[in-house]
């Protein structure tokens, strides 16, 4: 079928491009004048579309699967802007489709919102989805956590072939229970690692107060059974095998045995023979997404982005990149993507960061930081509001050590690009 | 560096104990800012602390100075709901008494006579407070500025469908400059009745309100002590803080 919105559509993205604009806004355009273009070009794929979901890890995971997914030789459409909204699947699509609409690749797998996954796959409805997490995060968005969940159950219930489950967090293995079409399959962690991910409801317990007993948990396809420097054990089909990772932050290991399930359950349905040699050497050349404990280079020292959006988050980023040697600084926006509730900062021990004292704190924000580590007696160097000038100071102060910025979404976006300007910064087209 | 706040080693002027009703379900809104937000004042102002948690199924501790309740989803407020009606004859006797007490969200609600489902089922609260809410499908959500008699603007963060009427017996903490509050219809924040202040909103309320925190707290030492000594407060961050917050859109 020939129409007009193909290349109307290529034409709104070039154009918006060389304005600077937003990734998304072509996509926007196209799905007004031409609703059915995203489902055409994607019921297409022979191996269809896999949605992932959830509150934390959605991009670094979508990573992941995909690097999996061609290291199998499979061709992978995907949405790496991070624009993980339907109209960002289009503005994305309408970049990679042929002048008819037609899309060259396999399977797509795409990175979705999960308030945005719910229309998205009453349109398309995905032949595979991985249900990450549902933690406290923007809840001045969705009400509540229990609706987030809903959101997930709906993707879940939409899926016509393979859903792949977090075994460990209770909201998200309960959606097992609800389903009757689709197979079911979870990742999950090793005993001994279960304590580094406090699900939501014990955030706030106490020390001292009891442990909620594990109930009987099912089989897990991949379990991550440890942790290391630079390495991990996946164990799958009853072996447990080590992998170097590049990838750092216990959290993101345990997204790679997410996308490692994913990406069996994709390849044995017949999409490819899994080579499991070609698919762990995959697993460990996996470079973090952007901001993602993502490592810039600044006066030759390393610069790191540990993006934060919600209690659970910091407190795994503080966990996992100790403050020890390092400058650091905090930049805490308030912008619609960041949230616009600041009582989050209130649900993260900021303790860890009281020797060694934060250097910068900035954001539209900033003061609420400020207040917060007040509180926790964690010394500050200097608080500006303004981000570049803040993240100038930082630098030119921290002169000789290696630094760490943690950022909320659309600081980090601000901080990338004052940081182009003097190093490289990876192009996220 | 700046100079960390913190009391002396002066003698303490006495303990405040602090109780925290049902952390473990009622948390989800940054809750725990309040509460630390006490401990460290108290400490300012040259007490000491006892921070104390009641959940389900507790003994109820003796001697609390002042009660912090926070907001928790739909769930959770079921779990607590029985344990609350078995308390609520010690904690209505508390509150007559005089107990300074913080209540946001959720147990603002349940501290009320009754919260009104959407779909029709009426949860009973503990009739604390003479005021009743009612289930919507409307999401209240955003920044709020209050102004009020008592606290100078209060500022804050909503997020809430029950929206709540004030009754005979019940002042407003203030009215909505910025914001919907209690309900989408008469401008009306929060509630005050005896010592208990009592609020929608988060962000945390008392980091940035100092002034009721300081309340709180004058309200439970003149209770135990007889007067109350105020120490120094290091607010530069807070007034920093409410002049940003208070310019943030809705």
């Amino acid at each position: 079928m020939f129409s007009l919105s193909v290349p109307l559509g290529k034409f709104v993205r070039r154009v918006s491009r060389l304005r600077g604009g937003g990734s998304a806004f072509p996509g926007l355009v196209v799905e007004k004048i031409d609703p059915g273009f995203m489902q055409r070009a994607l019921s297409t794929l022979p191996h269809g579309v896999a949605v992932v979901s959830g509150t934390n890890g959605k991009t670094t995971t979508t990573k992941m699967v995909v690097e999996l997914l061609e290291s199998q030789g499979l061709k992978v459409f995907t949405n790496r802007t991070g624009s993980n909204f339907t109209r960002g699947v289009a503005a994305a699509l309408i970049g990679d489709v042929d002048w008819r609409g037609r899309l060259d690749a396999d399977i797509a797998v795409l990175e979705l919102d999960e308030a945005h996954a719910v229309h998205f796959v009453n349109r398309v409805p995905p032949r595979y989805s991985l249900l990450l997490n549902v933690l406290r995060d923007q809840l001045d968005r969705f009400g509540e956590i229990d609706k987030t969940a809903q959101l997930l159950q709906h993707i879940a219930s939409k899926t016509t072939g393979t859903v792949v489950l977090n075994r460990e967090d209770p909201r998200v293995a309960r959606i097992a229970g609800t389903l009757q079409g689709p197979e079911v399959l979870y990742f999950g962690l090793d005993d001994s690692l279960l304590g580094t991910f406090p699900s939501d409801d014990e955030l706030r317990a106490g020390p001292g107060s009891p442990v909620p007993a594990v109930p009987e948990r099912p089989q897990a396809d991949v379990v991550l059974r440890r942790v290391g420097a630079d390495d991990a054990d996946f164990e799958y089909d009853g072996v447990t095998v080590t992998t170097g990772m590049k990838l750092r932050g216990v959290y993101n290991i345990f997204n790679a045995a997410a996308a490692l399930a994913l990406a069996r359950s994709i390849c044995g349905s017949g999409a490819a023979t899994a080579d499991h040699g070609t698919l762990l050497k995959a697993l460990s050349e996996v470079a973090p997404a952007f901001g993602r404990g993502e490592s810039l280079t600044v006066d030759g020292l390393p610069l790191d982005l540990v993006l934060v959006k919600n209690p659970s988050g910091f407190r795994l980023g503080l966990k996992s990149f100790p403050s020890g040697g390092y400058a650091t600084m905090i930049a805490i926006n308030d912008n619609y993507a960041d949230g616009r509730d600041m009582s989050w900062l209130w649900d993260v021990d900021f303790d860890s960061l009281r020797a060694e004292g934060v250097d910068q704190v900035s954001g539209s924000r900033a003061y609420d930081m400020a207040l917060r580590l007040q509180y926790d007696e964690v010394p500050i160097g200097a608080v500006d509001t303004d981000i570049p000038a803040a993240l100038a100071d930082f630098i030119r102060k921290g002169k000789g050590k290696p630094k760490r910025v943690f950022c909320t979404y659309t600081a980090m976006l601000a901080i990338r690009r004052e940081l182009s300007k003097i190093t490289t910064v990876e192009v996220v087209s | 560096m700046t100079p960390e706040s913190t009391a002396g080693t002066t003698a303490s002027k006495g303990t405040i104990r602090v109780l925290q009703l049902y952390p473990r379900e009622m948390n989800i809104y940054g809750d725990w800012g309040n509460a630390l937000v006490l401990q460290q004042r108290l400490k300012w102002h040259g007490y000491t602390p006892e921070l104390l948690e009641y959940n389900v199924g507790d003994e109820f501790p003796e001697g609390v100075d002042i009660i912090l309740g926070g907001g928790g989803q739909d769930s959770g407020q079921l779990v607590i709901q029985d344990d609350l009606q078995s308390r609520a004859g010690l904690l209505k006797g508390m509150a007559e008494d005089g107990t300074p007490m913080l209540l946001i969200c959720g147990l603002y609600q349940l501290f009320g006579r009754f919260f009104k489902t959407r779909s029709g089922p009426v949860i009973p609260g503990i009739g604390v407070l003479n005021v009743e809410t009612h289930g919507t499908d409307e999401r209240l959500i955003g920044n709020v500025k209050v102004t009020t008699a008592e606290f100078g603007e209060v500022l804050g963060y909503e997020n809430h469908s029950g929206q709540t009427t004030l009754g005979p017996g019940v002042e407003p903490l203030g009215t909505a400059a910025k914001g919907t509050g209690n309900n989408s219809s008469d401008g009306q924040e929060g509630a005050r009745y005896r010592n208990i202040v009592a609020s929608y909103l988060h962000g945390s309320l008392l980091p940035k309100n100092p002034a009721i925190a300081d309340f709180l707290i004058r309200t439970a030492v003149e209770r135990k002590y007889g007067s109350f000594a105020p120490g120094e407060a290091d607010d530069r961050y807070a007034v920093l803080a409410r002049e940003h917050a208070a310019r943030r859109p809705r």
